[in-house]
């Protein structure tokens, strides 16, 4: 059964059109990578599904349930948690106080505690009470990421997580999912890293200029078959 | 001339000017309004004081504590039901409808309760006084500074200690992001304003017992709560309290000079710190 499942997906910035029919779905304890150059729509997608941006059209399923019209924190409320491109860690807060505020207002059960966060990234523990802008990029996303997990979320969105970090910080970073994944929950990996992403993903989907290119599990697709949907206009359905 | 006791009355008059201002700068940083109705605000609150007072033959204080559950239904009402919808990029709207708001209130207090000059009185509290050495301070002016040093432990308690507190910050840096985190910000802002008004009741009270006031006494309110806030450095509650009691200071100084100057002297100190440090004497970064 589809956890997550968008169907005819299109979504709007005003009069230009980011997403163009995106139909995806998400299996429970699944791992998705969603690939695709600048501007192909990946962000959008995921801001769609979080309910940050109203969508113009089409149907997003939670558990067979229609989401898409609700609002970020009711989506929250269903299990559906966003790591956010750029990590947008609240510089107010120390780094406890941003990875408390993932869990703000609710009691949720699960295996994601303060505890549980700083021993998955020991070096949070560390610089708990330090403003979370005194940290490097690669520590600030193991806030973001931890922030999203203290919810104890089903589906776990991480939208661009390795963007401007360096690679070793990334290895260090994506070392994290195993034990995520150990969890049942499923994750939503949107990258343009392509390699990382192949690593850890069941399925990958490739989007270009807001459509889905290219589809399967990971492990059948090749690279001739990537570049094709990366670059090219061409829709292969594997598997 | 006394200057240890004219200084000691300024800085009393500041805990005054502090709590005018605490609600305006609690409002403002977190979601950037500037309440053009605050001033207005605060009368209404000492004439629902007045009323209980009145009607009920309350002691002012517990009218107050009374009054503050009132006022912050009126506030959490008035942003969430209107205020809200004036919040965005630009920053017109809030101003406009804030500026409408307060004329609104002045009038239907014009109404209710005519334009004669209305007083809370607080029997002997009013004029009992304390020695402190060479000088004497009156229990009422104690009262209020030591009301507004309260108001702001408290207020920074909440806000850098309780999760309230963290959703308070994490939607002044970024609401979007904040409802990502199950935070609704619409609710957040309303809180606040709701929670400003708990304050602007206890200034009410300190108002009404002290002076006189009537349904056109709010604009007046509002540039020293203005002034305060703007002399300690937006957003920052400690700096609003250091403010007060400059403004104060400025004005008991001025009037010892010479009583026409107290209102005068209070501007020209503001008029400096804007001069030599714009951002106030203690911006938000260090609060």
């Amino acid at each position: 059964m589809a956890l997550l499942e968008t169907t005819g997906l299109t979504a709007s910035y005003g009069d230009f059109q980011a997403l163009f029919g995106v139909d995806i779905t998400v299996g429970i304890g699944e791992t998705i990578a969603i690939i695709g150059a600048n501007g192909a729509g990946k962000t959008t997608l995921m801001r769609s599904i979080s309910g940050v941006l109203a969508n113009a059209a089409g149907s997003i399923l939670y558990r067979d349930e229609p989401i898409g019209a609700l609002p970020a924190p009711d989506i929250l409320a269903r299990g559906i948690a966003m790591v956010p491109e750029g990590r947008k860690l609240f510089p107010s807060l120390s780094v406890e106080e941003n990875l408390l505020i993932g869990r703000y207002g609710r009691k949720v059960d699960g295996p994601w505690t303060l505890d549980s966060i700083f021993a998955l990234f020991p070096i949070l523990k560390e610089r708990r009470h330090n403003p979370s802008t005194a940290l490097s990029g690669g520590q600030q996303q193991m806030v973001a990421i931890g922030r999203a997990l203290m919810s104890n979320p089903e589906v776990l969105l991480c939208d661009e997580i390795s963007l401007g970090l360096a690679p070793v910080v990334v290895r260090d970073i994506y070392a994290a999912f195993p034990r995520i994944r150990e969890t049942g929950a499923s994750i939503v990996i949107v990258e343009q890293d392509i390699a990382q992403a192949l690593k850890v993903a069941d399925r990958v989907y490739c989007m270009m200029e807001g459509r889905v290119t290219l589809s399967g599990a990971a492990a059948d697709l090749s690279r001739d078959d990537i570049h094709k949907a990366y670059f090219g206009t061409e829709h292969h359905e594997l598997a | 001339m006394n200057w240890l006791d004219t200084i000691l009355q300024g800085v009393l008059l500041g805990g005054l000017y502090a709590l005018f201002a605490a609600g305006l700068s609690l409002v403002f940083g977190i979601m950037r309004l500037v309440n053009l109705a605050h001033g207005d605000l605060i009368v209404l609150a000492a004439f629902l004081i007045l009323v209980l007072v009145t009607a009920l033959g309350l002691n002012p204080f517990v009218a107050a504590v009374i009054a503050m559950p009132l006022m912050f239904a009126i506030g959490w009402a008035l942003q969430y039901f209107l205020l809200n919808r004036t919040l965005g990029k630009d920053i017109l709207p809030p101003l406009l409808v804030t500026f409408g708001l307060s004329i609104v209130i002045q009038n239907g207090l014009l109404e209710s309760f005519s334009a004669d000059s209305r007083r809370v009185f607080a029997g002997s509290l009013e004029s009992a006084s304390v020695n402190l050495g060479p000088v004497t301070a009156g229990i009422m002016p104690l009262m209020t500074f030591f009301s507004a040093v309260a108001v702001i432990v408290c207020l920074n308690q909440l806000i850098y200690r309780t999760s309230v507190g963290r959703a308070f910050r994490a939607t002044s840096d970024d609401p979007v992001t904040a409802g990502l985190m199950g935070i609704r910000p619409q609710r957040i802002f309303a809180m606040a304003t709701g929670l400003a008004m708990v304050v602007v009741t206890i200034a009410a009270l300190y108002l009404g017992t002290r002076a006189n006031f009537d349904p056109t006494s709010g604009p007046a309110r509002l540039i020293y709560a203005f002034e305060a806030v703007i002399i300690g450095g937006l957003g920052s509650l400690w700096g609003t309290l250091a403010g007060g009691i400059i403004l104060g200071v400025a004005q008991t100084v001025g009037a010892a000079i010479n009583p026409e100057w107290q209102i005068l002297a209070g501007h020209l100190a503001f008029l400096a710190v804007l001069l030599f440090k714009p951002r106030g004497l203690f911006p938000r970064a260090v609060d």
